[in-house]
């Protein structure tokens, strides 16, 4: 039989409930598997394992006494560093976080928990969210599952590598400008970002606060799916969450698409995306064709202008977001510096990486006076033409189909030293956080031994058709079902 | 030669920025408690402390208050307002940034009226907005500081004067902030306790050559938390920088600090370059619509503002304008008032009452009126009491010094320390063992001495301990001479 | 227009960042080589368009005027560096509010 940590989030779900396995039994397989393959990838940042077993026991008592039980009872899922876990270490990746407990749970974080979800631990990022390979975290890089000398993508890289790797079943991660759906595309598993306003933010520690969004990543679509259901909805406390008709994992993985109309934006797919990566996109695009789906290329003229708008308003918000981080209430103080001012100079100074030094710099500068109308203002308004295009295209289109990365994943430590070269790895991406779409990757070739994915954005709060698309192409091809072989 | 040239006249230009904390029950964008006082750190929760990861919900009813304010304020309200962050340091500041409203405030261009000894102005109002408050600084014995954050994100309305200013005398920087005090009260939004600094002002003040079209180098002065602090501080400024361009000296651009002990300002930080906030749209927080049919709706529940009460006051009870302008500066003052007068139907007494002992003794104890034992039905028990002459007026005063310390009723406390004689007999017996006493001085009066009655008085005064009714005294002894020296 | 160093330690100081000389240096080429990239974006003609500052399609997202109980003052507390008396304990501040 398969192992329990090769599995579906569903299986296990299924077995939990049916009796067929205990959580503890799932829950203990997986911490196994993480002490196997951890001090490969590097994959998690905590790991809560007693937590994870009294969690466990609680669905099985429940269980045995015919309680009710949650929708994600026994599943064992990884949440992103960024994401508060009261009482449980919640670094971001970085050194000015160390050891810092939330005293709360994030709304997530509270939701996954009442379904009965087993947190087996906390997955590492690029501080802050701020970047696309996991290098940037405080406590060193992630590696891809697929290949040990590569990146994983980022700054979700931990939350991907994790599930690559049958760590977990599913996690969480958070998308920016592509920070799920780019390592999900890297480390050949499946990366949603919701709409936003579909998933609350409250408690998912701020980096661009416009853009950002939660989202789950998983080894399928629908165990996708089956993530987002359970922590979607309107939350009270995060006045950007939205009261959309709910979203429904069962009717998303209904899986006709004859008649969905496909648009290919011929932007993201010239130059720069690689040559087996726009023919893994071609022929997915006649995958879905044959599926019934019509496609037809199209354009999204100002979407080109996506990456310079990101490293505009994203600094921006970010320089503001990270200012609380002054060695006051939470995070580490440093030694030096002469009083408040000095200390808190000294704590920045110490805390933050050279990364989100840059991004705070950038987007204090776009910020200050006699730059805000000729930069922030100015992306606001790029944002706007942006989103038109989209727009307009999903008047003709009922899904927009992209590779998720130019490329596949690269060497550790091989575009370090080259910002912009790093930064290229998020434009297919960036757009769909410019206009609040949602978009999902999934696995749809290999080059090279490495992963490669496509990427379906949809309509706002339409995840159901992006979904839909999604799964149908999934269940006509084999590429989800391919497994790194990560040393036991 | 120096002596005969005429000496430069100066005149002031007043500028003022209040923040007034709002009458909620929870803060502005979380559910922690909005109080005063209290053990540090008690009201706090991830959103005010600014924690990683927490967002911020704003407050149905602050944006409401704000929106009474300002309508109160003569203000045209945006349709759209919106919520901006204002960017500084500060270990006061959780977030690193303060939640305000930078170019979209839910009300601008309003103004109020004052008078002053210059007689009647108006003063306009730029803008009100809402924003949060920060927490509280404390010094530590070891000499490092402590920071409460109770008051962080306790809902906070922004009031800035027009520019430029109306305001160019200490006595009209007082009278702006009465009336808008008045006017807060009145509509419920602020308890505009000053000295508990939900009320605080700062004022900005230059001073400039009198025909000179240039204004001059502003100060602004911080820490003022009494209207007298106001208008001693104001005309301190105001002298002070005067006294500068006299010797020659510039006025820099500096904050300064009211010292209430030394009576003067000093320097607290000098303004080199503008401060950089970075203002930019908060993205947590969706913009406010604001309809005309809710602006409608509130405006049409205003209650009557001190303005026009002031007005009422002077017509229905026949108050002068100054009485009238004590008797509304707050809503309270004006419903004490009137529950009296109405009570024991006599409102020329009620007032004289209340701007007399009723002042008097609530400054002497340092209390609002709200916090007064004795309410608006003591007072017109005590007046009704004077009037029929059960008591007194100077014995009204200790029956009301007892009963504002107490609350006791006035009746009680006067049948204890017992009541006035009225009684003709009783009184005719006195009287008759004072003239006894003293026939001499009888004599020279019922010859017309009148010199006399006062004496005579006093005698009765005395052997009553004070109780005597004197109308009663004189009546009966008017009584008695007229009668005949027997 | 590149920016300077001037710049970057203009912009540092605004962040409270202190940045060692290397540090500056590094990142004002960094910064320069994003920015020229971005110039493309200044060029774009925006006549007459919206800003758009956030990214749902909401108004009036309010809450009810309601106090719910705060955290316990330990918790409040408990991710402190230096917490004293109550309170968050602070190095003397010397600059003025
Ligand atoms: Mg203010
Ligand atoms: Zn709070």
């Amino acid at each position: 039989m398969e192992p329990l940590t090769q599995r579906s989030l569903r299986d296990l779900r299924d077995a939990v409930r049916s009796g067929e396995v205990s959580a503890r039994e799932v829950a203990q397989a997986h911490l196994n598997r993480i002490a196997e393959a951890e001090p490969s990838v590097s994959a998690l940042l905590a790991v809560t394992a007693d937590d994870a077993l009294t969690q466990a026991d609680a669905v099985d008592l429940a269980r045995s006494r015919g309680d009710a039980i949650g929708a994600l009872a026994g599943v064992p899922i990884a949440l992103k560093d960024v994401i508060c876990t009261r009482g449980v270490a919640t670094t971001c990746g970085s050194r000015i976080l160390s050891g810092w407990k939330p005293p709360y749970d994030a709304t997530v974080t509270a939701r996954l928990r009442a379904a009965g979800a087993v947190m087996l631990g906390k997955a590492n990022c690029d501080e802050f969210a701020m970047g696309s390979s996991t290098e940037n975290s405080a406590y060193g890089p992630t590696r891809n599952p697929w290949n040990l000398a590569c990146v994983p993508g980022g700054s979700s890289g931990g939350s991907a590598a994790a599930v690559a790797v049958g760590e977990v079943a599913g996690s969480l991660g958070s998308d920016t400008g592509g920070s799920i759906r780019q390592p999900a595309a890297l480390c050949g598993i499946v990366g949603l970002k919701p709409t936003y306003g579909r998933v609350s933010r409250f408690g998912l520690v701020a980096y661009a606060s416009s853009l950002d969004q939660i989202g789950p990543m998983a080894r399928s679509v629908e165990d996708a799916a089956l993530l987002l259901d359970a922590i979607a909805g309107l939350d009270p406390l995060d006045a950007t969450s939205v009261d959309a008709p709910p979203f429904r994992a069962e009717s998303a993985m209904r899986g006709d698409i004859r008649g969905l109309r496909i648009g290919v934006p011929t932007e993201f797919m010239g130059d720069g995306v690689d040559g087996p990566v726009a023919s893994a996109v071609r022929a997915a695009v006649e995958a879905l064709c044959a599926l019934g789906a019509t496609a037809e290329e199209c354009s999204l003229p100002t979407a080109r202008h996506s990456l310079a708008t990101y490293y505009i308003l994203a600094p921006a918000e970010a320089s503001s977001n990270l200012a609380r981080y002054d060695g006051v209430r939470f995070g580490v103080r440093a030694a030096g510096g002469f009083g408040h001012a000095g200390m808190t100079e000294a704590s920045r100074e110490a805390g933050f990486g050279a990364e989100t030094k840059q991004r705070i710099l950038v987007g204090t500068y776009a910020l200050s006076a006699g730059y805000y109308d000729a930069y922030y203002l100015q992306a606001q308004k790029v944002r706007t033409l942006i989103r038109r295009d989209f727009d307009a295209a999903f008047k003709r289109f009922d899904v927009l189909v992209t590779p998720t990365s130019p490329t596949v994943a690269f060497g550790i430590g091989e575009r370090s030293d080259d910002p912009l070269a790093m930064k290229l790895a998020d434009v297919c991406t960036l757009p769909a956080n410019m206009a609040g779409i949602p978009g999902v990757s999934i696995p749809c070739g290999m080059d090279r031994g490495l992963p490669i994915g496509l990427q379906i954005m949809g309509r706002s709060f339409d995840e159901e058709t992006t979904l839909r698309a999604a799964h149908a192409y999934e269940q006509a091809t084999h590429w989800h079902t391919l497994r790194p072989e990560v040393a036991c | 030669m120096p002596g005969t040239q005429v000496e430069t006249r100066y005149v002031g230009s007043i500028g003022m920025e209040v923040h007034a904390e709002l009458l909620t029950e929870s803060k502005m964008f979380c559910g922690c408690r909005n109080a005063f006082g209290g053990e540090p750190n008690t009201r706090c929760c991830p959103v005010c402390l600014g924690l990683p990861g927490s967002l911020p919900v704003a407050n149905r009813l602050a944006v409401e208050l704000v929106v009474r304010a300002a309508l109160a304020l003569n203000c045209a309200i945006s349709p759209i307002a919106k919520f901006d962050r204002k960017n500084y340091f500060y270990p006061d500041l959780p977030k690193g940034y303060q939640i305000s409203q930078y170019d979209q405030p839910i009300g601008s261009g309003g103004w109020l009226d004052i008078e002053s000894e210059a007689g009647p102005r108006r003063v306009h109002i730029r803008r009100v907005h809402l924003e949060e408050d920060t927490g509280k600084l404390m010094h530590l014995p070891t000499g490092d500081s402590a920071v409460d954050y109770n008051r962080s994100g306790v809902p906070l309305m922004e009031i800035v004067t027009e520019f430029p200013p109306d305001m160019s005398s200490a006595d009209e920087a007082r009278a702006y902030l009465v009336k808008l005090r008045a006017i807060l009260t009145c509509i419920g939004v602020s308890d505009g306790k000053m000295e508990q600094g939900s009320l605080r002002c700062e004022p900005n003040i230059s001073v400039r050559p009198e025909g000179s079209a240039a204004f001059g180098t502003k100060t602004e002065i911080k820490n003022l938390n009494s209207f007298r602090a106001v208008h001693r501080g104001v005309q301190h400024e105001l002298a002070r920088q005067v006294a500068l361009l006299r010797r020659g000296d510039r006025v820099a651009q500096e904050t300064r600090g009211w010292n209430e002990a030394r009576g003067e300002t000093v320097l607290q930080r000098v303004k080199e370059v503008e401060q950089e906030y970075r203002y930019f749209p908060e993205p947590d927080l969706m913009p406010v619509h604001i309809d005309d049919a809710r602006v409608g709706l509130i405006r049409a529940r205003l209650p009557e503002l001190p303005d026009a009460a002031r007005v009422r006051l002077v017509d229905q009870y026949g108050l002068s304008p100054a009485e009238a302008d004590l008797l509304t500066q707050t809503a309270a003052w004006t419903a004490y008032f009137e529950r009296a007068a109405g009570l024991c139907g006599n409102a020329r007494a009620t007032a004289n009452w209340m701007m007399g002992e009723l002042a008097r003794l609530l400054n002497a104890a340092n209390l609002e009126i709200e916090q007064c034992k004795a309410g608006p039905e003591a007072l017109a028990d005590l007046l009704a009491m004077v009037e029929n002459g059960r008591i007194s007026g100077k014995m009204a005063k200790g029956v009301w010094e007892a009963a504002f310390e107490t609350g006791e009723a006035p009746a009680a406390i006067a049948a204890r320390q017992g009541e006035q004689i009225s009684d003709a007999d009783a009184l005719g017996a006195v009287l008759d063992s004072v003239i006894a006493a003293q026939p001499d001085v009888w004599q020279a009066l019922c010859a017309g001495d009148e010199k006399k009655l006062t004496f005579m008085v006093g005698q009765i005064m005395k052997q009553t301990r004070g109780k005597a009714n004197p109308g009663e005294v004189n009546r009966l002894l008017r009584e008695r001479m007229a009668g005949g020296a027997q | 227009m590149p920016l300077t160093l001037d710049d970057v330690r203009r912009v540092a100081n605004l962040a409270r960042l202190e940045l060692t000389d290397d540090e500056a240096a590094v990142q004002l080429r960094r910064i320069n080589e994003l920015m020229e990239r971005f110039e493309s974006l200044r060029e774009l003609d925006v006549e007459g368009i919206e800003p758009t500052a956030h990214s749902a399609p909401l108004h009036n997202v309010l809450r009810e005027d309601a106090a719910r109980p705060s955290l316990p003052r330990d918790e409040a507390l408990s991710g402190a560096p230096d917490a004293r008396e109550g309170c968050f304990a602070v190095p003397l501040i010397l600059e003025a509010s």
